[in-house]
């Protein structure tokens, strides 16, 4: 599913050039469940961005569901993101103005789809994440994890190949991340494939592979036996 | 553009965010409201001034004598120049080609005019039928001085607004009624009103002939006036003018004898040459209203984009969640620039609408010397209008274009 090969990226900062991923080789299979660990400025982040298409790497190779990703035009990144990608991020991320079913709505409007099949679709994701009873409620009006899976249905919405999640947890406190890790967990065995950036071992733990970065170089590429969070909640 | 989905997306985005849109919207509003305010106050003072000026026909010139103050062919300092019918029927029929319309004068400056018991003191002009356009005055009833009133001696007498007012005080109809008029009766014919106001309006004219025979005057007339027919071309209409001038002083200073360059003997008033500070004033008047008005716009304008560009500022983050989940950099464009336009239309059509109801139910009220009817051409505001309209999108394109370079990352980054 993905295949990333002596990747490198390197940002400006004034007249020092930072290198932050030092040839990157990773590959991510269909279906498969990896967390990216590693200390702040391993570069795990930014090999998230890159992955999730909203980055650009300087070199290297990247691809994903067999299609090259390089040299896009905004254009087409923006319909990538759309077709291949659902994204979790740390601050949730809803646009505060809207209710939660017309967030998770949101990718599916940019797929030009008709305003009654998104509805009902995007319904649909919010049972499943069990908030089918908040679908008109503002996101200022529920909990962390309750924004959480909003933002975690409407990664779902538009079908993607691949679920990124930046430090899903990070907001949350300990039940709800194990709740929301829950979630994830059943989201991966209905078969998605799954990459999950964290710093905290226990949500790392509860992946079936985990990848740790250090000063841009993978350290440690290795399976675990998952934990499940279903235990804890 | 035409969308409906982007419709309920750019509506719900208005509509959630009321206060934005609502200041966005009263600013814009503003804008042209007080661009309509000022239009129409231009147009107020430049209609003022035009009426102050209106008293007369613009294109004007009178002749009249005075004394000689130099010594010609023998004749000496100090003669009374007369004029006479004959010198006015030669100079019409030498300059027949500028005159449109022509009369000589008999005035007594002031005239007792007695109504029952009613008295009053007026100027009398005796005058050819031409004076009423030389004049600008207008009928109110009856008629003005006809060509039979003077070939037979009518004792008819058109009197001025002001006088009938004066003289009729309990409402009766003046027509046909008598007044004694310097010891003499005359039948009321006509009442007329003046632009010139109450001074213009403390007169009565009677036919020319009849004031000769009543003041025994003989054939002399008090002076001649003329308007001169229309150019095109202002500039034409003033050679024109100057150049009338000058034959009619040349002829009537040989027929008089005096001599060419005497300045006390003849006077001739061209109210053209004054009628052109009146088109520069006004012209300068327009032009510090359009001054401001386009400083309005561009104020306008300014406000507009600084708006846009605060409200991208604000949506930053909504942007790049909506590019992470799939929206390309036209689609933001196009959504930022809709919802622009949309309330810059909205509002600015508002301020329009309330700018003119304003001039409407004010305008008739605010009336003084300077200032007559405040009104703006609908289709200069409507101009205005789609000028902002288009400036407000381009003022609000770059703000959206930028919105469009943000990096989605970088967007969401921004805590």
């Amino acid at each position: 599913m993905i295949e990333i090969k002596d990747l490198h990226k390197s940002y400006q900062m004034g007249k020092n050039s930072l290198h932050v991923l030092k040839g990157i080789n990773f590959d991510v299979k269909e279906g498969e469940f990896v967390s990216i660990m590693g200390s702040s400025g391993s570069g795990k982040s930014t090999l998230l961005n890159i992955i999730g298409i909203l980055d650009e790497a300087d070199e290297g190779s990247y691809t994903l569901d067999n299609v090259p990703i390089k040299n896009l035009n905004e254009t087409i990144a923006s319909q990538y993101r759309n077709k291949f990608l659902g994204f979790v991020f740390q601050s949730f991320n809803l646009i505060n103005y809207k209710t939660a079913l017309d967030n998770v709505a949101l990718p599916l409007y940019y797929q030009g789809m008709a305003r009654k099949e998104r509805m009902e679709r995007s319904m649909h994701y919010l049972e499943k994440v069990g908030l089918a009873n908040w679908a008109k409620h503002l996101p200022n009006e529920m909990s962390g994890g309750q924004k959480q899976r909003v933002a975690i249905a409407r990664a779902l919405a538009s079908d993607p190949k691949v679920l990124l999640a930046d430090e899903p947890t990070g907001a949350l406190d300990t039940k709800t991340s194990y709740e929301v890790m829950d979630l994830i967990q059943q989201i991966n065995d209905e078969g998605k494939t799954v990459l999950v950036v964290t710093h905290e071992p226990d949500i790392a733990e509860m992946t079936k592979r985990i990848v740790f970065l250090k000063d841009g170089q993978i350290e440690e590429d290795k399976l675990v036996n998952q934990i499940r969070a279903s235990q804890y909640v | 553009m035409f969308s409906i989905e982007r419709w309920q997306e750019i509506f719900e985005g208005l509509y959630k965010n009321k206060l934005r849109t609502a200041l966005t919207g009263v600013s814009v509003a503003s804008g042209i409201f007080i661009l309509v305010i000022l239009l129409g106050a231009g147009n107020g003072i430049q209609n003022g001034i035009q009426k102050q000026f209106e008293q007369d026909a613009v294109n004007r010139v009178s002749v009249w004598p005075g004394v000689t103050q130099k010594e010609y062919n023998g004749l000496g300092v100090g003669r009374s120049v007369q004029l006479h019918n004959a010198d006015y029927d030669l100079a019409t029929t030498l300059l027949k080609d500028y005159i449109e319309y022509k009369s000589a004068i008999f005035s007594v400056w002031s005239g007792n005019i007695v109504y029952k018991k009613e008295t009053g003191t007026y100027r009398v002009e005796g005058v050819h039928p031409d004076y009423q356009f030389i004049e600008n005055a207008s009928i109110v009833k009856g008629r003005f001085v006809n060509q039979s009133d003077n070939a037979n001696y009518e004792k008819n007498v058109i009197i001025g607004q002001k006088v009938a007012n004066d003289l009729f005080k309990n409402g009766e109809d003046p027509l046909g009624e008598q007044l004694n008029v310097s010891g003499m009766i005359y039948k009321v014919v006509g009442v007329y009103s003046d632009p010139g106001g109450e001074r213009e309006e403390s007169r009565v004219f009677i036919p020319i002939a009849t004031a000769q025979k009543a003041y025994s005057a003989g054939d002399s007339i008090r002076s001649m006036a003329f308007t001169l027919k229309k150019s095109d071309q202002f500039d034409n209409a003033v050679a024109e003018s100057h150049e009338f001038t000058q034959k009619l002083e040349t002829f009537l200073k040989a027929r008089h004898t005096i001599a060419p360059d005497d300045q006390g003997a003849l006077y001739i008033n061209n109210s053209l040459e004054q009628a052109k500070n009146i088109y520069i004033i006004t012209g300068g008047v327009q032009a510090f209203f359009w001054f401001v008005g386009i400083c309005t716009i561009i104020a306008g304008v300014v406000g507009v984009g600084n708006i846009m560009l605060i409200i991208v500022k604000e949506r930053t983050k909504e942007i790049g969640i909506r590019k992470a989940l799939g929206a390309s950099p036209i689609s933001i464009i196009t959504m930022i620039l809709q919802e622009a336009v949309f309330i810059t239309v909205i509002a600015g059509f508002s301020g329009l609408i309330f700018g003119l109801i304003v001039w409407e139910i004010v305008g008739p009220y605010v009336e003084a010397d300077f200032f007559t009817r405040p009104e703006v051409d609908f289709n200069v505001a409507v101009t205005t209008l789609v000028i902002l309209i288009v400036a407000g999108a381009f003022a609000g394109f770059v703000p959206a274009y930028r919105a469009a370079k943000i990096r989605p990352i970088v967007a969401l980054r921004g805590e």
